[in-house]
C-alpha cells in the first residue's frame, strides 16, 4: 500500500532503488500574483520543483505557470492514461459552485478576493501533489514539460492543444465515421447499446453515480453552514453595537453591564468569522475536492465504454472480413491478396485495441482501491479539522461568555 | 408585539425530524439503537422511508423511537427559577410553575387563562339568532384579603378586559399600567381561527399576570371584581363614542350660552381628562389653552419642575429607541441562531444518507471505515443542531424580556400624558380664572359708574362670582388631581427604575449563561470527535 500524501512534497520512495540517495521528486505551488488587466487579467504562480531524478534539468527549478496551464497537463495526462484517474482541477465542478460561477462571471472583484485566490492556489498544489506521487503519472513527459518548461514553450504548447485545430486530421475522419454509422444504424433500427454489463463493473459503476449526488448534496448544505457562520458573526456584531449603544443610556452599573456585552459580542462575532473561513479551506473545499474526483472517475468510466465500444465495432468488422476472405478464397479472387493484407492490419489494430481495453480495466481496478484509501484519509482529514474548528470555536465562545460573569455579579451586588 | 410565540413553535414543530432520528451513546435510555451498529441488516430498518430526492427540508419520517434529553431543562432551569419573569408561554412549559413575583413574599395572586368557548349573545338587537362571541376561562389562585375566596374561576369576554383596562386608566392616571392586548379585529378574520384563540388567550394571560404582579394593581378594586364576580361584569362599560357624541350635543349649547349650570362645573369631572361627547366645550377649552400655551402665552402660576421632568423624559426617551433597536437586533440574532442550527441539522443528515449508502455498498474495508468516521461526524452534527435549538429557545425567552420592556415604556408615556393632560386641565381653570376675575373687574368698574347701581349689572356680576366660585373649587380639585398624579408619577419611576435594573441585569445573565453553558456542551460533542479522527491529523501536512 501506497501512503499517498496530499500536499507539500510529493516525496516517493522507491524500494528498489539501491543508490545512496533515493529518488524524489517534490512540487509546490504558491505566490499568486494578478498580472495583466481588464478582461484579460489572471492570476500567475510560481510552480517550485525539487527533485534528484535524472529526468529532470537540475535540483531546484521555478517556473510560472497560469491556470490554463494546469488544464492542458491535465487534459493530457486524461488523454494518455486512460483508465487512471486523473486528479481533478478546481472550479470544473458545477455542484455547489453555481453561486461561485455567477459570482465569478459578474465580478471581477471576485475573482480575484484573496480567498478565492488562496483556494485556487492550495487546489492547484494539490493537484500537481497528487500527480507527482502516482507511480504512472509522475513518470509523465508532459509533467516533465509543465515543471521545467520555460514561459514561450509552455504558451506554445498550450496553445496547440487548445487551438481549433486540435484534432489530427485522422482523428477528424474517424469521428466522421462514428457519425455517419450512428446515423446508419439508427436508421436502419440497428441500434444497440455496446456496454459492458459484468456485475461487478455495473455495481461500480451505479456506486459512482449516485455518490456523487449523495457528495453533492453533502458539500452543498456544508458550504451553506459556512456561509451560516458567517451570518451568525454579523447578526452578533451588530447585536453587540445596539447593546453597546443601550449601555450609553445609563452611567451606572446597568450601563456598564451592558457595554461589556456588546464589546465581548463583537469579539465572538471576529471567532465566528475566522472559523468560517477555516470551515471553508478545511472541510468544505476538501468535499468539493471529493466530488470532483468523483467526476473524474466519471470520465474514465466513459473512456472506458468508448474503448469497449471500439473493441467490440472491430471485433465485428473482423468478423465480416473473415466471411470476405474465406468468400475471396473459394473464388480465387484477385482480391484475395488485398484483403488478407486488410485483414491483418484489422487483427493487428484489433489487439492493439484489446490490450488496450485491457489496461484500463486493470488500471482502473487498482485506481479504485486506491481511491478508496485516498478519499478515506483525506475526509479522515477533513472531518478531523472540521471537529477541532467546531470544538475550537465553542470553547472560545464559552470562555468568553464567561468571563463576563464576575464582573456581572459584581454589578449586581 | 413581537412574534416570538410564532418562532418558538416554528422551532418545535421542526423538533420532528431531528427528534426522531435515533442516535446512539448519550441517549439516556440506553436502549441499543440498529443505527448504532451500521453493519447489522436491520440497518435499513429506520431509513427506510427517506426519500431519494431533497428538497430544502428533508420532511422525513424517521422512525421516532424516543424523546432526547432536553439539556436545557436538565442544566438551566435553575436559571429560569432565578427569573423573577412570569412564564410567556404557558402552554409549552407546563413543569415550570408560574410566580408573578410578589413584592412580600407571602402574598400571591396567580391567574390562568384557558379553554376558550364560543358563546351566543341573547341580542335584543333585530337581527335574529345574535352574535357570537368568545369566553375565556380565567382562573385565580390567591391569598389576598381582598378577595372573598382563594380559588375561583370566571368567563369573560375580550371586551370586558377592554372595560377593566378603561376604568383601570381612569382610576390609575399616573400609574404605569401594563397595556391590554390589541383589538386586532382584521387579523381575526384572516388567521386560522385556532391560532388566533390561542394567541388571543396567551396575550390575555399575560397581561392579567403583569397586573397581577404590579404592586397597586393587584390590589385594586377593578381587578378584584373582573377576577372573582360572577356573572356579568358589574364595571360600568365605557359608553361608545356615538352615544356620548349625542348626550354632549343636547349639553352643548347649554355650555356655550353658560345657562343654567351657568357653565358649572362639576368638581369630580374635572378629576378627569376630557373625552369625547359630553366633554367637547371642555375639549375646545384646553385646546385653545394648550395652543395658548405653546405660543409662550400666559405662563401658569402652577410651578412645573420643567427641566428635571423633561430631562427624565429625554433620557427615558433615549432609552426606548435604543432598546427598540437592541430588540430588532436580538430578533436578528435568533434568525442566525435559528439558521445555523438548521443547516447543521439538514448537513448531518446528508452524511447519515451518505453513510449508509457507503456501508450498503462496501466494497473496500476503507469504505468501511470512511462509513465509520462519517457516522461519528453525522451523529455530532445532528446533536450540535439539537443544541442550537436549545440554545435559541432559551435565547428566545431570555430576550424576550427587551420586548417587555418596550410595552413598558408605552405604559411609561401613558402614565407622563396623564401628567400633562392634568396639568393642561389646571391650567385651562386658571384662564378661566383669571378671564371671570377681569370680567368681573370691568362690570364692577362700569357699574360703580352709575349712582345705586346698575340692576341687571349688579345681578350678572353675582352670577359671575357664582361661577367664580364653583370655578375656584373645580381648579382645587385640578390642582389636587394633578398633584397627585405626579406623586404616583414619581413612585412608579423609582419602582420603574429598580426593577428595570434587576430585570435587565438578570436578563443579561440569563443571556450569559445560556449562551456560554450551550457552548461548552457543543465543545464537548466535537471533542469527541476530533480525537476520534486523530489519527489522521498525522499524515499530510
Amino acid at each position: 500500500m501506497n501512503t499517498m500524501q496530499r500536499s507539500g512534497s510529493g516525496s516517493l520512495q522507491s524500494p528498489r532503488s539501491s543508490s545512496s540517495q533515493a529518488p524524489f521528486l517534490s512540487v509546490s505551488v504558491t505566490d499568486p500574483a494578478k498580472m495583466g488587466n481588464g478582461v484579460q487579467a489572471y492570476i500567475s504562480y510560481k510552480v517550485i520543483t525539487k527533485t534528484n531524478l535524472p529526468e529532470y534539468q537540475g535540483n531546484e527549478k521555478i517556473v510560472i505557470r497560469r491556470y490554463s496551464d494546469f488544464v492542458w497537463l491535465h487534459d493530457r495526462l486524461f488523454e494518455k492514461y486512460k483508465g487512471i484517474f486523473i486528479p481533478p482541477l478546481p472550479e470544473k465542478s458545477t455542484v455547489g459552485h453555481f453561486e461561485i460561477i455567477i459570482i465569478y462571471l459578474l465580478a471581477e472583484k471576485f475573482r480575484f478576493s484573496a480567498e478565492f485566490i488562496e483556494m485556487r492556489r492550495q487546489a492547484l498544489d494539490v493537484f500537481v501533489n497528487r500527480i507527482a506521487s502516482h507511480h504512472e503519472l509522475r513518470q509523465s513527459d508532459d509533467l516533465r514539460i509543465f515543471l521545467q518548461a520555460d514561459e514561450q514553450t509552455m504558451d506554445r504548447a498550450r496553445f496547440q492543444e487548445t487551438g481549433i485545430f486540435k484534432k489530427k486530421p485522422a482523428d477528424l475522419i474517424q469521428i466522421f465515421k462514428d457519425v455517419q454509422s450512428k446515423v446508419s444504424d439508427v436508421v436502419l433500427g440497428k441500434e444497440k447499446p455496446v456496454e459492458e454489463s459484468t456485475p461487478e463493473y455495473e455495481k461500480m459503476k451505479n456506486y459512482i453515480f449516485e455518490l456523487e449526488d449523495h457528495l453533492a448534496e453533502a458539500q452543498k448544505h456544508a458550504y451553506r453552514l459556512v456561509k451560516r457562520h458567517r451570518e451568525l458573526g454579523e447578526s452578533l456584531s451588530e447585536f453587540g453595537k445596539a447593546v453597546k449603544l443601550l449601555g450609553t443610556c445609563d452611567d451606572d452599573a446597568l450601563g456598564k453591564a451592558f457595554s461589556e456585552l456588546g464589546a465581548k459580542a463583537e469579539i465572538i462575532s471576529i471567532k465566528l468569522q475566522k472559523e468560517a473561513h477555516h470551515l471553508l479551506m478545511n472541510f468544505e473545499e476538501p468535499l468539493k475536492d471529493y466530488v470532483r474526483a468523483v467526476q473524474s472517475i466519471k470520465a474514465t468510466i466513459a473512456e472506458r465504454a468508448t474503448a469497449f465500444k471500439k473493441q467490440c465495432e472491430l471485433a465485428e468488422t473482423i468478423k465480416f472480413k473473415e466471411i470476405d476472405l474465406n468468400k475471396y478464397r473459394l473464388t480465387r479472387s484477385e482480391k484475395l491478396a488485398e484483403a488478407e493484407r486488410e485483414y491483418e492490419m484489422l487483427k493487428a489494430e484489433g489487439e492493439e485495441t484489446s490490450r488496450r481495453f485491457d489496461t484500463i480495466v486493470r488500471l482502473m481496478n487498482e485506481e479504485i482501491a486506491r481511491f478508496q484509501e485516498q478519499k478515506t484519509s483525506d475526509m479522515g482529514l477533513a472531518f478531523h479539522e472540521f471537529a477541532k474548528g467546531q470544538a475550537r470555536l465553542s470553547n472560545g465562545i464559552a470562555d468568553a461568555w464567561r468571563s463576563l460573569l464576575p464582573k456581572l455579579e459584581a454589578h449586581s451586588s | 408585539m413581537m412574534g416570538y410565540e410564532n418562532q418558538e413553535s416554528h422551532l418545535y414543530a421542526s423538533k420532528e425530524e431531528m427528534e426522531s432520528l435515533v442516535l446512539d451513546d448519550d441517549s439516556p435510555n440506553g436502549t441499543a439503537h440498529p443505527f448504532s451498529d451500521p453493519l447489522s441488516s436491520s440497518s435499513s430498518l429506520p431509513f427506510a422511508e427517506i426519500p431519494t430526492d431533497q428538497s430544502q427540508t428533508p420532511n422525513s419520517s424517521f422512525n421516532s423511537i424516543l424523546e432526547p434529553p432536553s439539556y436545557a431543562e436538565a442544566i438551566f432551569r435553575s436559571f429560569d427559577a432565578d427569573h423573577s419573569s412570569p412564564q410567556l408561554n404557558g402552554a409549552h412549559d407546563h413543569s415550570i410553575a408560574s410566580p408573578s413575583s410578589p413584592p412580600s413574599s407571602d402574598d400571591f395572586l396567580t391567574i390562568t387563562v384557558s379553554d376558550p368557548q364560543k358563546e351566543q349573545e341573547l341580542s335584543n338587537s333585530l337581527v335574529p339568532g345574535g352574535t357570537a362571541y368568545v369566553t375565556y376561562l380565567i382562573t385565580t389562585r390567591t391569598n389576598l384579603p381582598e378577595f372573598d375566596g382563594t380559588e375561583f374561576s370566571v368567563r369573560r369576554r375580550f371586551r370586558d378586559v377592554v372595560t377593566l383596562s378603561d376604568r383601570l386608566a381612569e382610576s390609575y392616571r399616573g400609574f404605569f399600567i401594563p397595556l391590554r392586548p390589541d383589538k386586532s379585529v382584521v387579523e381575526s378574520q384572516v388567521m386560522q381561527k385556532q391560532e388566533f384563540l390561542e394567541q388571543r388567550r396567551a396575550a390575555l394571560e399575560k397581561y392579567l399576570r403583569r397586573l397581577a404582579a404590579h404592586p397597586v394593581i393587584r390590589r385594586s378594586e377593578e381587578l378584584r371584581m373582573f377576577l372573582e364576580a360572577n356573572g356579568k361584569l358589574p364595571l360600568v362599560r365605557t359608553t361608545d363614542v356615538a352615544s356620548r357624541m349625542l348626550d354632549g350635543a343636547v349639553q352643548l349649547p347649554k355650555q356655550i350660552f353658560g345657562e343654567t349650570a351657568g357653565g358649572m362645573v362639576d368638581a369630580n369631572e374635572v378629576a378627569q381628562p376630557a373625552k369625547g361627547g359630553r366633554d367637547l366645550l371642555r375639549i375646545f377649552r384646553e385646546l385653545k389653552q394648550s395652543v395658548s400655551n405653546d405660543w409662550g402665552g400666559v405662563k401658569p402660576p402652577v410651578v412645573e419642575e420643567d427641566k428635571e421632568l423633561v430631562e427624565k423624559k429625554q433620557k427615558l426617551h433615549d432609552f426606548e429607541q435604543q432598546l427598540s433597536n437592541v430588540s430588532q437586533q436580538a430578533e436578528a440574532l435568533v434568525k442566525a441562531q435559528q439558521d445555523i442550527g438548521e443547516t447543521m441539522g439538514q448537513m448531518g443528515l446528508a452524511f447519515v444518507k451518505l453513510t449508509k449508502f457507503e456501508t450498503e455498498r462496501a466494497v473496500y474495508d476503507s469504505q468501511r471505515t470512511r462509513a465509520a468516521d462519517m457516522k461519528n461526524v453525522a451523529t455530532a452534527s445532528v446533536k450540535a443542531s439539537r443544541l442550537y435549538r436549545e440554545l435559541n429557545a432559551q435565547t428566545v425567552k431570555h430576550l424576550d424580556k427587551l420586548h417587555e420592556y418596550l410595552g413598558v415604556m408605552l405604559a411609561v408615556n401613558n402614565a407622563f400624558s396623564d401628567r400633562s393632560s392634568a396639568l393642561l386641565t389646571v391650567q385651562t381653570l386658571l384662564s378661566e380664572l383669571s378671564s371671570l376675575n377681569s370680567r368681573i373687574e370691568k362690570l364692577e368698574a362700569a357699574a360703580s359708574k352709575i349712582f345705586g347701581g346698575d340692576r341687571s349689572r349688579i345681578r350678572k356680576i353675582e352670577e359671575l362670582k357664582e361661577t367664580h366660585r364653583v370655578t375656584e373649587d373645580a381648579k382645587s380639585s385640578a390642582v389636587k388631581e394633578y398633584e397627585r398624579i405626579k406623586e404616583n408619577n414619581k413612585n412608579e419611576l423609582e419602582r420603574f427604575e429598580k426593577e428595570r435594573h434587576d430585570d435587565f441585569l438578570g436578563m443579561l445573565r440569563g443571556f450569559i449563561v445560556n449562551q456560554a453553558g450551550y457552548a461548552e456542551k457543543m465543545a464537548n460533542v466535537w471533542k469527541t470527535v476530533a480525537e476520534e479522527t486523530s489519527g489522521y491529523a498525522k499524515h499530510g501536512s
